[in-house]
C-alpha cells in the first residue's frame, strides 16, 4: 500500500503536467532602465495606443517614474491634445471596434501581469504569414489572433518551417523564417520590442521598483525588533525550568 | 520557580527598547494608512489648472467654473461698480485685504489683475456656503445701504463686490482669490500663479 | 501619601469597570503550561491578521466601488492613484492568504495534542465555525476585484448550491439575485463581507477565548496541568501568560511580520497563487478563463468536489469533508491526548493524512486530467478514512503511559550543538594550500556521513511512529 502510494506521488507530477504549452522566448526586463521604458512607452503610443488604451496610468505618473519632464512626455510620448494628468485613452471608440474586430481590444494596463513578460515578447515576435486567415497573418503563441501584426513594417514578414512529421498528423512549427525583410534588423527589432514589453511590465505594476526599494529598509527594521524581541524574551525565560 | 537575583535593569531597558522600537514601527505604518485618506492622484488630476474664455462675456456677468470642485467666480465689473467699492470700504472688516487670501497680484484695492475682471472662489469664509450675488441696489431685504455684492443664506455674512465681508457678520476674512494668470486678453487659467518678471 | 493623578484616574475606572481583574483573570494570573512549542504562535498569529484585515480592509472601503461597471477599475484605483493604496491592498490580499496558513496550522496543531478532546469540545467546534465563516469570507472577498477569476469561481461556486434536490435551482438564483453572478451579487456580497461576516467572526473569536480561558490550555504532552497545583493553588506547571507568553509571542510576531513583508514587498501574488493572473483580466460573462481554479486554500475541497463523479455527491463530499472536522471530538476515542503518547497506528494514519491534504491542495490547482482525478479519489478516500476509522483505531491501538507533569524537550537553541555536529558529519573538510601560500580549508561532502545521518533520521522516524 506504502509503496503504491510513493510510486503515485511519483507519477503524479507527469500526469498533471503533460499538456505544457509552447516555449516561450525569454524578455529582459530591467524596470530602472528608463531609456529602455521611454522607448518602449513611444513604440507604444505609435504602434498600440491607436486601438488599445492603458487606460490605469497616467502621463503624469510616467513623467514621475521616468524622471522626465512633464513638457517632455507631452512632446516625446502622449499623442496630440493629450494633457498631463490624462490617463492613455485609445483614439479609438469601443462601438467602432466592434464594428471593425468584432470585439474591443482590450485594455493593456495589466497585460503584463496577466500574460507575463516572456508571453508578451513571444507574441509580439511570433507573428507569420498565413493566408487562410482572415487577417492574413496566424501566431505561434495565440492561434487564430483576432490583431493584424503591427509591427510587420519594422520586422518584415514571416513564415513558418514545419517539423518533419508523419503523414496524417498535426503540422508543429519548428521555427519562423523573414522572407521579406523589414526596415529594422532581428537585433533592432529584438530591441524594440523587448522596450515595448519593459514598458508594459511597469505599466502592469508602476510601483514595483519602489516597492522593492522600501523593502529592503522595513525588512532591516523587522530583524532588529525580532533580535530586540527575542533578547527580552530569552531574558525573562531565564525564570523558567 | 521563579528566580531570586532578577536582572531588573536588563529586563526594563529590553522592555523599553522594545517599546520604543514598536512605537516607531507603529507609527511608520501609521503614514501610510493615514496618507492613503488624501487626495489621490485623480483628485490631483480633478484639482489642475483650467482655462476660461472671457471675451464673450457680458458687463455686469457673473460665471461659475468649477476648479477642485469649488465654485470659482468670475465676474465682469460695471464701471458703475467699480465705483461702489471705494464709497463701501469704511464699512469692512479687512479693507486692505491683509487678513484675507489672495496672490500677490491681486492684493490691491479692487482685488483683482485687470480691475474690471473679478475672480474669487465662491465659498464663504465662515463654514464654506457659496453665497449668492446681489447686484442690485439697496434691496428691501438687505436695506437701503447695500451696494450689491454677495450674500450668503446660510448665515448672513455679506461682501461687497469685491468680495470683502463686512463688519458685524460671522465671516472672518474677505473672499479667497485663488492663484490666476492671462494667457491671452481674453484667456485666463485658474490655477496658476502669474509668473513672476523680474 | 497622595495618589498620584495617574493612579486616581485608574481608581476612578477601576469602581466602575473591573479593569485589573480582566487584566489578571486573561493575562497576569492566567496561567498557561510552560512547554509551548512553536506551534503554539499561530493562536497568537491568527488574531494579528484578523487585526490586519481589519484596518486594511477599513481602508480599502474607502475607495472601493461595489459596482459592476467600476469596481475592477477602483481596485487599480486604488494600486495606483491613492497613496500607498497598492500598499494597503496588497496587505489584505497576502493577509487574506496568510489567514489560512496560519489557521491550518493552528487546526493541525489541535489535531496532533488533542486539544479538542474532553474538556475543550467546545473550543474546537467554536473554532471551526470561525473556519466556515473564514471561508465565506474569502470566498465573497474574492468576487469584490471583479476579475475573471472572482467572476468565474464564484459562478462555480454558486451553481454547487443548484445540486441540491427540489430547492437547488430556487436557492442559486436566490443567493445570487439573478440568473448569473452579476451586480447584484456583487453589491450584496460586499454587504456580507465587509459587515455582515466580519461582526459574526468577532462575535466567535470572544467565544473561542472565552471558553480556552474557562478551560485553559491543552499543550504538547496533554495533560491537564491544574490538576497538579502547589500550595499557593497555582498549576505547578504553568507560568503567567503574561509576561511570559506575551513576550515570547511577539517573537513569533516579529518571525511572522518579516515573512508577510517579504511577501508584501518581493512577491505580492506569489506566482499566481495569492492574487491569479486571470484575475488581472476584467470579468466577462461571455468568456470563461481556460482553466478556473480557486486560490489555494480552497483548492484541497474543490479537489474532494471534483474527484466525486456526480454533481449532488461532489457537494455532499465537499460539505463532509468539513462536517467531519466538526465531529472530530467525537470521532476521536483514544485515552490520552497528545500524538507523543498515542500508539503506532495513529501516527501513521496522521501522516497519511497530513500527505492527502497537501496532494488534494495540489491537485485542486491543476486541470482535471484522467490522472489527476483517479489521485484525487484516493487521496479523498483517506482524507475521509482518517476521519471516519477515527472511533475504530484509537479504541483498538495500545497508547504509551502519559507522565505525571510535563516533559522538558529541548528548545530550537538548545539543539544547536547537535545540529552543528550533524553538519559536522556530513562534511569533510580539507586544508589545502594555494600556490601564493595561504592555507584555506575546503568544504566537501562527505557521501559516508551523509548516508550515515539519513540512515539514523530514518530510523528515528521509523522508530517514532511505532
Amino acid at each position: 500500500m506504502k509503496k503504491f502510494i510513493i510510486l503515485l506521488l511519483l507519477l503524479l507530477p507527469l500526469s498533471v503536467f503533460a499538456s505544457e504549452s509552447v516555449h516561450l522566448q525569454d524578455a529582459d526586463i530591467d524596470l530602472s532602465d528608463n531609456a529602455s521604458l521611454e522607448r518602449g512607452a513611444k513604440t507604444f503610443v505609435t504602434y498600440c495606443l491607436g486601438c488599445h488604451s492603458a487606460k490605469h496610468i497616467r502621463y503624469k505618473r510616467i513623467a514621475i517614474d521616468l524622471k522626465i519632464s512633464d513638457e517632455e512626455v507631452l512632446k516625446e510620448i502622449a499623442p496630440v491634445g493629450a494633457a498631463i494628468y490624462d490617463q492613455m485613452h485609445s483614439a479609438m471608440n469601443g462601438h467602432d471596434a466592434n464594428k471593425w474586430f468584432g470585439t474591443e481590444p482590450p485594455d493593456l494596463s495589466l497585460i503584463a501581469r496577466s500574460r507575463g513578460a516572456d508571453w508578451l515578447y513571444s507574441y509580439l515576435k511570433g507573428f507569420y504569414v498565413d493566408k487562410s486567415k482572415p487577417l492574413g497573418v496566424n501566431n505561434v503563441v495565440f492561434e487564430d489572433v483576432g490583431m493584424p501584426n503591427m509591427l510587420w513594417q519594422l520586422q518584415g514578414l514571416q513564415t513558418p518551417v514545419y517539423k518533419n512529421t508523419a503523414e496524417g498528423e498535426a503540422k508543429v512549427i519548428e521555427k519562423l523564417e523573414i522572407e521579406q525583410p523589414g526596415t529594422m534588423s532581428p537585433e533592432e527589432f529584438d530591441k524594440t520590442v523587448n522596450d515595448l514589453v519593459n514598458f508594459l511590465v511597469y505599466v502592469g505594476e508602476p510601483v514595483q521598483l519602489e516597492r522593492e526599494r522600501l523593502g529592503k529598509y522595513v525588512l532591516f527594521f523587522l530583524a532588529m525588533f525580532l533580535v530586540i524581541a527575542y533578547l527580552l524574551k530569552k531574558e525573562y525565560w531565564k525564570d523558567i525550568h | 520557580m521563579i528566580h531570586e537575583d532578577v536582572n531588573t535593569s536588563k529586563r526594563q531597558f529590553l522592555t523599553t527598547a522594545l517599546s520604543v522600537v514598536g512605537a516607531v514601527g507603529a507609527g511608520y505604518l501609521a503614514v501610510p494608512f493615514l496618507s492613503q485618506m488624501q487626495p489621490s492622484a485623480k483628485a490631483m488630476a480633478a484639482g489642475a489648472p483650467v482655462e476660461v474664455d472671457i471675451s464673450k462675456m457680458e458687463e455686469g456677468q457673473l460665471l461659475r467654473v468649477a476648479w477642485r470642485g469649488k465654485p470659482v467666480w468670475i465676474l465682469n465689473r460695471t464701471p458703475e461698480a467699480l465705483k461702489t467699492l471705494s464709497a463701501v470700504e469704511s464699512q469692512l472688516a479687512d479693507p486692505s485685504s491683509d487678513e484675507s487670501v489672495q496672490p500677490t497680484s491681486s492684493k490691491n484695492a479692487v482685488r483683482s489683475i485687470k480691475p474690471e475682471v473679478f475672480i474669487a472662489v465662491g465659498l464663504c469664509t465662515h463654514l464654506g456656503c457659496s453665497p449668492t450675488f446681489r447686484p442690485e441696489i439697496a434691496p428691501h431685504d438687505l436695506g437701503a445701504d447695500w451696494q450689491g455684492g454677495f450674500f450668503c443664506p446660510c448665515h448672513g455674512s455679506k461682501f461687497d463686490l469685491a468680495g470683502r465681508v463686512y463688519r458685524g457678520v460671522p465671516a472672518p476674512t474677505n473672499l479667497d482669490v485663488p492663484p490666476y494668470r492671462y494667457i491671452t486678453d481674453t484667456q485666463i487659467i485658474i490655477g496658476e500663479e502669474e509668473e513672476k518678471t523680474a | 501619601m497622595k495618589p498620584t493623578r495617574i493612579e486616581a484616574c485608574c481608581n476612578w475606572v477601576e469602581k466602575r469597570f473591573p479593569m485589573s481583574k480582566l487584566w489578571n483573570d486573561h493575562m497576569a494570573q492566567y496561567y498557561a503550561p510552560k512547554n509551548f512549542n512553536f506551534w503554539y504562535f499561530f493562536g497568537s498569529l491568527a488574531l494579528l491578521i484578523l487585526v490586519n484585515q481589519f484596518i486594511t480592509g477599513i481602508l480599502l472601503t474607502m475607495n472601493y466601488k461595489p459596482d459592476a461597471k467600476l469596481a475592477f477599475d477602483s481596485v487599480e484605483y486604488i494600486m495606483r492613484d491613492v497613496d500607498w493604496g497598492w500598499l494597503v491592498r496588497y496587505m489584505h490580499s497576502t493577509g487574506a492568504s496568510a489567514f489560512f496558513i496560519v489557521v491550518y496550522l493552528h487546526m493541525f496543531r489541535g489535531l496532533i495534542y488533542g486539544s479538542f478532546k474532553q474538556p475543550r469540545e467546545l473550543i474546537w467546534t467554536f473554532g471551526m465555525l470561525i473556519f466556515v465563516c473564514l471561508m465565506a469570507e474569502a470566498f465573497m472577498g474574492y468576487l469584490l476585484p471583479w476579475g475573471q477569476m472572482s467572476y468565474w469561481g464564484a459562478q462555480v461556486i454558486i451553481s454547487l448550491f443548484s445540486a441540491i434536490p427540489v430547492i437547488g435551482d430556487d436557492l442559486s438564483l436566490w443567493i445570487r439575485g439573478d440568473y448569473v453572478i452579476s451586480d447584484a451579487t456583487l453589491n450584496r456580497f460586499f454587504a456580507f463581507h465587509v459587515i455582515a461576516v466580519p461582526l459574526v467572526l468577532i462575535m466567535l473569536v470572544f467565544l473561542h477565548i472565552v471558553a480556552l480561558h474557562e478551560v485553559g490550555s491543552n499543550n504538547p504532552d496533554g495533560i491537564e496541568i491544574k490538576e497538579s497545583k502547589d500550595p499557593w493553588g497555582h498549576p505547578v506547571d504553568g507560568i503567567p501568560f503574561h509576561p511570559y507568553y506575551t513576550v515570547k509571542d511577539i517573537v513569533g510576531v516579529g518571525v511572522f511580520m518579516f515573512f508577510f513583508a517579504t511577501i508584501i514587498f518581493y512577491m505580492p501574488d506569489m506566482g499566481g497563487y495569492f492574487l491569479e493572473h486571470a484575475n488581472f483580466i476584467p470579468a466577462d460573462p461571455l468568456k470563461t478563463p481556460e482553466h478556473i481554479a480557486p486560490v489555494w486554500y480552497f483548492t484541497p475541497f474543490y479537489a474532494i468536489l471534483r474527484a466525486v463523479p456526480d454533481k449532488f455527491a461532489g457537494v455532499i463530499a465537499m460539505g463532509g469533508a468539513i462536517v467531519v472536522l466538526f465531529m472530530l471530538p467525537w470521532l476521536d476515542r483514544s485515552p490520552v491526548k497528545s500524538v507523543r503518547y498515542r500508539g503506532g497506528i495513529f501516527k501513521k494514519a496522521l501522516v497519511f493524512f497530513v500527505i492527502s491534504f497537501l496532494a488534494l491542495g495540489y491537485l485542486g490547482t491543476q486541470p482535471a486530467t484522467y490522472g489527476a482525478v483517479i489521485a484525487a479519489r484516493i487521496f479523498t478516500a483517506i482524507y475521509f478514512g482518517f476521519f471516519l476509522l477515527m472511533p475504530i483505531y484509537t479504541r483498538w491501538e495500545k497508547t504509551k503511559p502519559v507522565p505525571k507533569s510535563l516533559t522538558h524537550t529541548p528548545s530550537l537553541e538548545e539543539r544547536i550543538p547537535a545540529i552543528k555536529a550533524t553538519l559536522a558529519e556530513m562534511v569533510v573538510t580539507t586544508e589545502v594550500t594555494t600556490t601564493d601560500g595561504r592555507t584555506t580549508s575546503q568544504i566537501k561532502p562527505n557521501p559516508a556521513g551523509i548516508k550515515a545521518v539519513l540512515i539514523r533520521f530514518a530510523k528515528n522516524l521509523k522508530a517514532s511512529l511505532e
